[in-house]
């Protein structure tokens, strides 16, 4: 699991069946100063988050956990909303 | 696994419903010589490990959601499974 940024979303209109009413998250991990790291990528929302939020994400197959339908097929999923940014703590 | 210190924790209101009670862990990847690399991750806790501690991590979903949860099939990928005490390396490499 990682922390990221939402900095967009992915409209597509055909698509693998079980991914119909799936929130498609473009996600720009961050390090834990809340810096970018590497390059962004498209997530699968299952948390309800929404762009400029900060979330973190499970990457796998348990990414098709969260979903009823477990053959979804995703590698990285939106599993949690960080209340803040004040919520991350550090030393 | 990997070595790994822990150095902050999170806190998420909404998240995964198996989350539920879980400590989401900020941990730091680092080499056997103590030293930090660019690779960091969240991990649940399974061990009471605080900031600052030296741990092992399981980045496998079965195990890591056994680990955590007691439970596999959880959406979790990485656990805290082990508070490292020492590490102790031949002469020749550190």
């Amino acid at each position: 699991m990682q922390l990221a940024r939402v900095i967009g979303t992915v409209v597509a209109t055909v698509k693998n069946e079980s991914l119909q009413g799936r929130k498609l998250l473009v996600v720009q991990t961050l390090d834990r100063h809340l810096k970018e790291s590497g390059k962004p990528m498209v997530a699968v929302d299952s948390v309800g988050a929404g762009v400029g939020e900060l979330v973190f994400w499970c990457r796998g197959k348990e990414a098709s956990f969260p979903f009823k339908r477990e053959d979804t097929p995703t590698d990285c999923t939106i599993i949690g909303i960080v209340d803040s940014e004040a919520h991350v703590t550090n030393e | 696994m990997i070595l790994a210190r822990v150095v902050g924790n999170i806190v998420a209101t909404q998240k995964n419903i198996r989350y539920q009670n879980a400590r989401v862990m900020l941990c730091q990847q680092i080499t056997p010589e103590g030293e930090d690399t660019s690779y960091t991750c969240l991990a649940l806790d399974s061990v009471d490990s605080g900031v600052g501690d030296t741990v092992l991590i399981v980045q496998e979903g079965w195990g890591a959601s056994t680990a955590a949860t007691g439970k596999a099939g959880a959406a979790i990928d990485s656990a805290i499974v082990g508070v490292v005490d020492r590490i102790d390396l031949l002469a020749e490499q550190r």
